[in-house]
């Protein structure tokens, strides 16, 4: 196989088919209403990104990655809300110019850490290394002193109680448990009519590529095979000299960033932030989009977290009693028969049928190579 | 704050604090029992532990009304038998979820949580179709309600005092059970070593759907106990689970001293300072102290050492 | 506007939808009321809308799902039965009304989500839904880009009015502040312990009776506390309470929390016999979980209660059993759920037309005499004039009406000297 630094062939076919869906089938087949709802799944596709290089590769299970979509989410809405509380605006206020649920809660002047985000520049670099120094400091903290596994994945899910419990109890400051809503314009532009919703669309999708070239770089890195080692042979790569912990936090830190990415574009798409995205039960469905499609496959994040979502939100409209079962019934089958997910059973049972069909032969792979052996689920 | 409060009184609240505390910690000791059993000796990382739990608090609603429609002169009784009761629902369910779901996944820690996290969705449905998405209120026979008259200031809890003596009854027979019978012995040797346990003869998976089921049980009991003092409702179990958890990984996973130990340190912590500040920032507080004394210390507070 | 870009593209699951409604059991049995002499649907809907010659579409959205559908079940049965009797009665300008059902899943956005497709993708009329806070917060912005109408049944903090919303529960004002001063004279009251679930409800209600207690009626509040939702351990803050032995205890704790605090109130034996506690958040459909034991004595401050003695509720009380099972029991919110539908029959019919705009200017003034409340009245605010009531909780999970206003309370969402 002709394998570059970057993408074997059949995963550079993958991507541009990706592509071609994202960005012309789907625009031309769905109205924008449901354009939108496809946007706000693909924000979660940046977190299902993060977990696939972190927990597929690394092997390190975060049950906290919503505390990362959510901080980058709230510095991006603090932003929005900020210019939505301009002083026209809120005239009707005790104290005009400050965000409503602050002078809900008699707090009369903006608190010094809201101050920065008047500047989109420092929202910007706040949505990226606000939530990459948390990782950091977390990631520092647990792996150099070797907490991994269950132990790593239940601290984790701690952190994001705590988190959920501070916003909703400080609301003055983080809007509570209502979060921050009625988010209407980005340096004057409004993010809310139809149009802008399109605009949003295609840089989200445009953003999601460049995640998704960050991820296939770092898998086909040397970084990525020394992943992959530590998760399989954790100690025998720690003999071989490398720093197992550094490697470990560089990964959890990019998982926690593009989290963050998708955060921030999920406050600019649905014009809303709340709680309801940093506590446990977010972020464990947001590991099952990721193991839904495939934990080890970068594209196959993106459809599982498309598919999971759009059965959720197709299935909650008609039968909301199913949809529990359904999810329930998913997570259980996805661990049980298919490990690997929709990537698996691609790798497994579509393709070679179709390599078959058309008559190339592809050398049979070992278990590692067979899972990571993306592309497109059934269409 | 107690300037204008007489010594007297400060003594009785003190008093009556640590016995708040004291109820805690035994409910916190009732909740991580059944957890630390499953996670500690198996690895299984059980999510629907609440909902055992709320199908405990669900059979105890059940038996109640049966009782009280059916023989009402026996009602000031039916909470023994439900307890027992929800003991073998919990439990047989437990050991259904096992034969089914768990003894696939033993070799893929994490994946545990998947699953039982899809179990745990589909039981609240099942609650929700079968019993309502109302929660329930289970009726108490008078002589659990109310208190205890010591002095005027303290009152002493009747359930709380219930629900203590249950966890010690609870604690003693599962550290009987573990550390003097035959099967407990089984168990740990399973635990110390898969291989080698089933080389001397031991039918390792019998043992494991049998740990997995007395854990199972056990939360089904805790949740028969706190329909005492906490709501009964299809999603009622989600309420514990964090707090579970975190008091067995704290005690150190493999050591149900540790579990005890943990779940007293926690639950004294937490309704100390829930005195001097409000209940948020005091459950801040706590979990902030607890994942930063994990960070420091994440083998817990009382480690195992196991040849792995 | 969007509205026009999809009107050719219905979603095929919103077809679906509707044939799924027709199969509907309770909708079928309808008798067949006169339907004739409706005005053309040209004339009253001319904003394009889900309204045919026949038949006229609204959303029902409330979770049915997740933590709050404990709460929102008698909302969505209470709203049904509301449109299941405006049908028998012939219905609205002649046209009967079908309803689309969305769960919110206890889940802030979806409720955004779905209140969008209701809007974009069904049309509907109006929108019968929300129940927390934070899930009418999230729908606001959303009824008032598409310019929808919702009624929303909850009582709530205030400090909110929209063209596009019809408040048919109380602001906090409304509810609290004939409470506390019926407590403080009945059972001179002076001092006050405040607890509550921590969220913005509650801050926001005891920040007005603080004021009230504090400015008005002089006395003094000797504790406030908060607990995180789903809070079950209230030992510590029962000992404070205990320790400042404060004459009333007024609490909004809501969700499962309310069966702990309650449970272990009784348990530590303070008396609600003697111990006066003024309640909020307490209705009848919380009391199914708490058991009337548990809470017997407490005082609820509400504006309805199923126990009322009027010929309205009398009639309604038995078609709420009738339809939904003899054991089901009816709260404050799920009376003021019923009064959505039929505020909006009676303010369409007052503009004689479906258009939201039109609706919006007709519903100040909108009286309904047949609520189960007694008679209420649309404020230009869009809040409800209604009555303050005080009840008493009774061993069998009812509530015995201790005092009521003798007027109409005026609605006031932005409370001046309260803020």
């Amino acid at each position: 196989m002709n394998d570059s630094r970057f993408a074997t062939r059949s995963e550079l076919i993958g991507i541009l088919v990706l592509a071609v869906l994202l960005v012309v089938i789907l625009p031309l087949c769905l109205d924008v209403f449901r354009l939108n709802l496809v946007a706000k799944y693909l924000t979660y596709a940046f977190v299902a990104l993060g977990l696939v290089i972190c927990w597929g590769y690394g092997g390190i299970l975060s049950l906290g990655q919503g505390v990362f979509f959510g901080l980058g989410g709230y510095c991006m809405a603090m932003f929005l809300k900020l210019e939505a509380s301009s002083v026209e605006n809120t005239k009707i206020q005790s104290t005009p110019g400050i965000p409503d649920f602050m002078d809900w809660n008699q707090i009369t002047a903006l608190p010094f850490f809201w101050k920065p985000f008047h500047s989109l520049t420092f929202t910007i670099a706040a949505v990226i290394l606000v939530p990459g120094i948390f990782a950091l400091i977390i990631g520092a903290a647990m792996f150099k002193r070797r907490v991994g596994g269950t132990y790593f994945a239940i601290i984790t899910q701690a952190v994001a109680a705590i988190l959920t419990i501070l916003i909703v109890g400080q609301q003055g400051y983080t809007g509570g448990i209502n979060g921050m809503t009625d988010l209407r314009t980005l340096k004057g532009w409004d993010i809310r009519p139809d149009h802008a919703k399109v605009v949003l669309y295609f840089f989200e999708v445009g953003l999601l590529f460049a995640c998704i070239f960050i991820a296939q770089f770092v898998r086909h890195s040397k970084l990525g095979r020394i992943l992959v080692a530590m998760r399989d042979q954790e100690d025998r790569v720690r003999f071989s000299g490398y720093s197992v912990a550094n490697f470990k936090i560089f990964a959890f830190c990019i998982a926690a960033i593009f989290a963050a990415i998708g955060g921030a574009m999920f406050a600019l798409n649905v014009g809303f932030m709340s709680p309801s995205f940093v506590g446990i039960v977010p972020s464990i469905e947001m590991v099952i989009y990721t193991a839904v499609g495939g934990r080890l496959s970068i594209l196959g994040a993106v459809y599982g977290t498309i598919l999971v979502n759009f059965a959720k939100t197709s299935l909650s409209e008609s039968f909301p009693e199913l949809w529990l079962f359904g999810l329930g019934g998913l997570f259980i089958a996805v661990v049980l028969a298919f490990p690997n997910g929709l990537a698996g059973i691609w790798g497994d049972y579509v393709q070679p049928r179709i390599s078959k069909l058309i008559g190339t032969r592809k050398p049979k792979s070992d278990w590692t190579d067979n899972s990571v052996a993306d592309g497109a689920p059934a269409e | 704050m107690f300037g204008d409060y007489s010594i007297g009184d400060l003594g009785s609240i003190f008093v009556m604090q640590g016995f708040a505390g004291l109820i805690l910690f035994s409910v916190y000791v009732l909740m991580a029992l059944g957890l630390a059993i499953i996670f500690g000796q198996m690895g299984v990382i059980n999510m629907a532990h609440g909902e055992f739990m709320i199908l405990g608090a669900y059979v105890t609603w059940m038996t109640s009304n049966f009782f009280q429609s059916y023989l009402p002169s026996l009602f000031s009784g039916y909470f023994f038998l439900a307890m027992v009761l929800a003991f073998l629902a919990s439990g047989a369910l437990g050991m259904l979820v096992e034969w089914m779901l768990i003894r696939h996944l033993y070799k893929r820690p994490l994946d545990t949580l998947l699953a039982t996290w899809g179990l745990s969705l589909m039981l609240q449905q099942a609650y929700r179709s079968i019993f309502g998405a109302r929660e329930v209120g289970v009726e108490l026979p008078q002589w659990m309600l109310g208190s205890l008259h010591v002095t005027d200031a303290i009152e002493v809890p009747i359930n709380g005092v219930f629900v203590m003596g249950l966890t010690v009854l609870i604690t003693i027979g599962v550290a009987y059970i573990m550390f003097r019978s035959r099967w407990g012995r089984q168990v740990r040797a399973v635990v110390q070593n898969r291989i080698m346990a089933g080389a001397v003869g031991i039918n390792t998976a019998k043992v494991d759907r049998y740990t997995f089921a007395l854990g199972c049980g056990i939360a089904g009991v805790a949740g028969s106990a706190f329909t005492m003092i906490g709501s009964t409702g299809p999603t009622s179990g989600q309420l514990y689970i964090v707090d579970t958890f975190l008091v067995v990984v704290f005690g150190g996973a493999a050591s149900l001293l540790g579990t005890i130990a943990s779940a007293f340190s926690i639950s004294q912590t937490q309704s100390t300072l829930e005195f001097f500040m409000s209940g948020s920032m005091a459950k801040v507080l706590t979990l902030l102290a607890v994942v930063g004394i994990l960070m420091l210390r994440p083998q817990g507070l009382f480690a195992l050492k196991v040849r792995k | 506007m969007s509205d026009e870009a999809n009107k050719g593209l219905l979603s095929p699951l919103r077809r679906k939808l509707l044939m799924g409604m027709a199969a509907v059991p309770a909708m079928t049995m309808l008798p067949r009321a006169s339907f004739a002499q409706a005005p053309a649907t040209s004339a009253v809907n001319t904003t394009g809308l889900a309204v045919t010659d026949t038949e006229v579409t609204v959303g029902i959205l409330h979770s049915a799902t997740g933590t709050m559908a404990i709460s929102e079940t008698g909302s969505i049965e209470a709203e049904k039965l509301a449109i299941e009797q405006i049908n028998a009665a012939g219905g609205v300008l002649g046209r009967k009304i079908k309803f689309i059902q969305e769960d919110g899943a206890s889940d802030w956005p979806t409720f955004a989500e779905k209140a969008k497709k209701l809007l974009v993708n069904d049309k509907v009329a109006a929108i019968m839904g929300c129940w927390t806070s934070a899930s009418r917060k999230a729908v606001l912005p959303v009824v008032e880009q598409y310019n929808g109408m919702l009624y929303y049944p909850t009582f709530y903090e205030g400090l909110e009015q929209s063209k596009n919303v019809i408040y048919t529960g109380q602001e906090a004002t409304q509810q609290i502040l004939a409470g506390l001063n019926w407590i403080a004279k009945e059972k001179g009251a002076k001092t006050f312990f405040f607890i509550g679930s921590d969220y913005i409800w509650p801050r926001t209600s005891n920040k007005i009776a603080r004021k009230h207690v504090e400015n008005v009626l002089k006395g003094k509040v000797v504790g406030e506390e908060y607990y995180p939702l789903g809070n079950t351990q209230f030992n510590s803050v029962i000992n404070k309470i205990k320790l400042t032995k404060p004459d009333v205890i007024f609490t909004d704790v809501v969700g499962g929390s309310n069966v702990a605090f309650y449970k272990q109130l009784k348990a530590a034996g303070i008396d609600l016999a003697k111990q006066a506690l003024l309640t909020i958040s307490v209705t009848e459909d919380e009391i199914d979980g708490i058991g009337g034991e548990n809470i017997a004595g407490a005082y609820a401050c509400m504006k309805y209660f199923q126990s009322l003695d009027n010929p309205n509720n009398k009639a309604f009380v038995p078609a709420f059993k009738k339809m939904w099972g003899e054991k089901t029991v009816i709260g404050d919110v799920t009376q003021a759920a019923y009064l959505g539908p039929w505020l909006w029959k009676l303010t369409v019919e007052k503009a004689g037309s479906f258009d939201i705009d039109k609706i919006a200017a007709a519903s100040p003034g909108v009286e309904f005499k047949g609520a189960p409340e007694g008679y209420v009245r649309i404020h230009e605010n869009h809040h409800l004039w209604s009555k303050t009531r005080v009840g008493r909780a009774k061993l069998d999970g009812q509530f015995e009406l201790i005092y009521e206003t003798a007027d109409l309370v005026e609605p006031d969402p932005f409370p001046k000297g309260y803020q």
